[in-house]
């Protein structure tokens, strides 16, 4: 680290959620030297998460969802303009409009973008979108307002559930097509799953799973869409749900461990190098990063979540302005949240990270439930349904790597107390790529397949 | 002035809903669903509920990067 690590240049990469703490937290922490955010879209940091849910129900408007700033940054803001190169050696970063920003230290916070339909022309059909940026969810909002006959929403993932929950409760006709078993199975594992598809159904959503669509069809205009099994439907409207891809493709000549799966970093944020060499001014938080958590096996772990980007992104600051010693690893343990067909879904650990799941508490009867999830009997995750303040409890027990399956509670009504195989796919039998991805070795499993950016 | 909610930590105590309803709102029993935007005329009901949060899972501020826009 050159220089004083209070002073000097510090540049962000991805002016969003990651960012924008980042820069908070740089500055709450004595930072005085110059700060520059270099962000792709041209609005200053949003709040995601309420894209697929207030915004896409037509109560809060897509502009917005701005984030609110807990203290004055006293940075430059370069938005609108993408970066498109690091030279790690001259420490510059390289901007789409040709300029290029010098830097002491730098933190790579470019997160991720929609998986586009691989498709380009039918892509380009005037009623098929994604959901990522605001924009998206703008004119995807703007669209629904219209009054579509039928919505066809590709993947059954967490954002393509949020879609298809906002779209029936608008009284949309809504199919939606996965190609794993059942909605969320990628995420939360089978017993969840079905109970994911169970409500689906019951609120009116035309469910498909286990199929494919081969086509979208129209020219000019969608009108409609094929599936692998056989069978059409008319569609004018197609959400296009696949997942994301991490915006890494700017490093590509840098030298750095960035590719498919992220930017490769320790647990102190610090990035690698394609060497496995740890870098000392190149640090990466957010989506985009690659991290190794010892909850789970030292596995590097990326991780679409809100709130890992406001943990990594304290983190990445606190280090990036720290001497060695006083260096703090991020061992947040991941967590989540989701709200779609009237149930509040959280999740703490990795669900996914698991061979077998009780339900501790609850029934699936009554869809209001923990369900906990063990590995090689230990607790690794648990997800409550419309029962969120007993999550707490669990996050403890995952903190200590308690026995699974664990003990009743006096308070705890046991559906069955026999744990069941979590039964989580191989996530290339999925639609969607997963919002948690294992990226490490399991002996029994895969648990991620890399698919070629687009 | 923008608020966000940190619904990891939210737990559904409605508190805010009570306490700023234009800005806040429960949605199904435990989903809260909010205005990031806090409209005119309501900032000091949004304190209020920033302050009565059992959890403290709202932050309120000035908008991030406004005078960037």
């Amino acid at each position: 680290m050159r220089g004083e690590p209070r002073d000097g240049r510090i540049v962000i990469v991805g002016a969003s959620l990651t960012g924008l703490r980042a820069a908070e937290r740089l500055r709450a922490e004595g930072f005085t030297g110059s700060l520059t955010l270099v962000g792709e879209e041209p609005q200053p940091p949003y709040d995601r998460p309420p894209l697929s849910k207030q915004v896409l129900l037509g109560k809060v408007p897509a502009g917005h969802t701005g984030l609110p700033q807990r203290r004055e940054l006293d940075a430059r803001w370069k938005l609108g303009v993408r970066a498109t190169g690091l030279d790690p050696v001259e420490k510059r970063v390289l901007l789409a409009d040709g300029a290029e920003v010098p830097f002491d230290r730098l933190l790579i916070a470019t997160g991720t973008r929609a998986r586009p339909w691989p498709h380009p022309a039918e892509a380009a059909l005037d009623g098929v979108f994604t959901l990522r940026t605001s924009d998206d969810a703008r004119r995807l909002a703007e669209r629904l307002d219209a009054g579509p006959r039928r919505v066809l929403v590709i993947g059954a993932g967490f954002t393509g559930s949020e879609i298809a929950s906002a779209c029936r409760e608008r009284g949309l006709a809504v199919t939606v097509a996965e190609r794993g078993p059942a909605p969320l199975v990628g995420a939360l594992g089978g017993t969840l799953g079905a109970l994911a598809a169970k409500l689906q159904r019951a609120h009116g959503v035309d469910l498909r799973c286990g199929v494919t669509v081969t086509a979208l069809e129209g020219s000019g205009r969608l009108t409609g869409a094929q599936f692998s099994d056989g069978t059409r439907i008319d569609a004018d409207i197609a959400v296009v749900a696949l997942g994301a891809v991490r915006n890494t493709e700017w490093l590509a000549e840098s030298g750095l461990a960035a590719g498919p799966r992220g930017v490769t970093c320790d647990a102190g944020c610090r990035a690698f190098d394609m060497y496995g060499i740890v870098t000392d001014d190149i640090f990466a938080a957010g989506d985009v990063a690659r991290f190794p958590h010892p909850l789970f096996e030292y596995q590097l772990l990326s991780l679409e979540h809100w709130g890992n980007a406001v943990a990594q992104a304290e983190v990445a600051a606190h280090n990036m302005v720290s001497p060695g010693p006083r260096r703090l690893p991020h061992l947040t343990v991941p967590a989540f949240w989701s709200s779609q067909f009237g149930l509040n879904i959280k999740s703490v650990g990795v669900p996914t990270f698991s061979d077998q799941v009780v339900i501790a508490q609850g029934s699936l009867k009554d869809a209001r439930l923990v369900a906990v999830y063990g590995y090689r009997g230990r607790v690794t995750a648990a997800v409550s349904v419309n029962q969120a303040r007993s999550l707490e409890y669990y996050q403890r027990l995952i903190e200590t790597a308690a026995p699974f399956p664990p003990a009743p509670g006096a308070a705890d009504q046991i559906e069955s107390p026999d744990p069941v195989p979590s039964d989580v796919p191989d996530p290339k039998l999925l639609s969607h790529g997963p919002t948690v991805a294992l990226t490490g070795h399991l002996p029994d499993r895969r648990l991620t397949v890399v698919q070629p950016a687009r | 002035m923008n608020v966000v909610v940190d619904l990891n930590r939210c737990q559904g105590y409605a508190q805010c809903a009570f306490l700023a309803p234009e800005v806040f709102a429960m949605h199904g029993e435990e989903s809260l669903l909010y205005h990031p935007v806090v409209p005119d005329g309501h900032l000091e009901q949004v304190r209020r509920a920033v302050v009565a949060c059992p959890v403290q899972a709202i932050v309120m501020g000035e908008e991030a990067g406004a005078g960037a826009r």
